[in-house]
């Protein structure tokens, strides 16, 4: 089916990518061994969709896309509240840096 | 009889502190190059001279106008909002030992003689803080949107995340003695600053008092995205310490 080509065609590009990028040494060794894993389940998954079969079933699910469309679902949740979160302690820590830097030029009176 | 007041003992404390400095006047300014000019101004006129202005990484030339009108001025490099500029204002407020602030917005919504009436009732030691209320007379024309829908809307969030009812919610104009400044540290940099300024203030078991300012409109305000923005902020502040 063409949706499997162009998933794979997806998972493989987040492959490559990560491997760059830990080239570039922008991403740790534990951070490239996850997304490896997570990128090859992904490939793995869309080619042979049986195994989410008897995988789902363990979990008390019908069929195996359902499984991982709940997972995918509760992991991004994870992922949009982890990053919101940095974000958010990042711009107090910007609003720090800039109220330091704009008291500090202020002369004492 | 506002005049008959001036001349009492709290009005002699008045005039003692600005004459010593203590009193400071603090004013978030974000572009405003063409009304700041006239709010220091306004502000020296009115025997303020005091003046605070936090440029919070304006592009136009409204740290210069507020330099040249007279004003102390604190730049911020970048653009951080509102809540932010008043706490850097207080933070240097408190370095230099202020006993009273107050938080006068830039873009010359306010009327410089509000602040005396409202010291006074800071010096009587009545309250800990005095937050301004354009409900509470008749002067501010306010356009009905806002008066039958924005602000009982706020209103209600206001006592939902705080606890505490108040006439009008988002209004820039408070006075602050020193404990309140102290205790009122604003870490919501956005909009959202004013409903942490009533947590706090409830919170800390401050006492506080509504005050009539008047407001003039120059442009409407903030705008449903605004808003819906102020409302996010609250609920991430929530969740995230």
């Amino acid at each position: 089916m063409l949706i499997q080509y162009l998933l794979v065609l997806i998972f493989l590009y987040g492959l490559v990518r990560s491997i760059t990028r830990f080239r570039h040494k922008e991403f740790s060794k534990t951070n490239l061994v996850v997304w490896i894993i997570l990128w090859l389940v992904g490939i793995v998954v869309v080619l042979i969709p049986d195994v989410t079969f008897s995988i789902a079933r363990v979990f008390g699910v019908g069929r195996g896309a359902d499984l991982v469309v709940y997972l995918s679902l509760a992991v991004l949740f994870l992922v949009v509240f982890r990053l919101v979160s940095k974000t958010e302690k990042m711009e107090r820590d910007i609003t720090k840096l800039t109220r330091k830097i704009a008291l500090e030029k202020v002369t004492k009176k | 009889m506002r005049g008959g007041q001036l001349k009492s003992q709290p009005a002699r404390l008045l005039v003692k502190l600005v004459k010593f400095k203590m009193l400071f006047i603090i004013v978030p300014a974000y572009n405003e190059e063409k009304n700041i000019g006239r709010v220091v101004s306004g502000l020296f006129e009115h025997g303020y001279n005091n003046v605070v202005v936090v440029d919070d990484g304006s592009d136009d030339g409204t740290s210069e106008t507020a330099k040249g009108a007279g004003a102390e001025v604190i730049i911020h490099p970048v653009n951080r909002g509102q809540g932010a500029a008043l706490q850097t204002g207080q933070d240097y407020a408190i370095r230099e030992g202020a006993e009273i602030v107050v938080h006068f917005d830039g873009d010359g919504q306010f009327n410089p003689e509000d602040i005396a009436p409202a010291i006074e009732l800071i010096n009587s030691g009545d309250c800990d803080v005095v937050l301004g209320s354009k409900l509470l007379d008749g002067r501010s024309k306010i356009p009905w949107t806002k008066r039958r829908i924005i602000i009982p809307l706020a209103r209600f969030l206001n006592h939902i995340f705080t606890g505490v009812k108040l006439s009008d919610v988002h209004n820039g104009f408070r006075v602050l003695n020193r404990l309140a400044l102290e205790k009122i540290e604003i870490t919501n940099s956005g909009m959202a600053h004013n409903t942490e300024i009533v947590r706090k203030i409830r919170e800390h078991g401050l006492k506080f008092k509504e005050h009539p300012v008047e407001v003039t409109y120059y442009k409407y305000g903030q705008g449903a995205r605004g808003g819906l923005q102020i409302v996010f902020d609250l609920l991430i502040s929530k969740i995230i310490k």
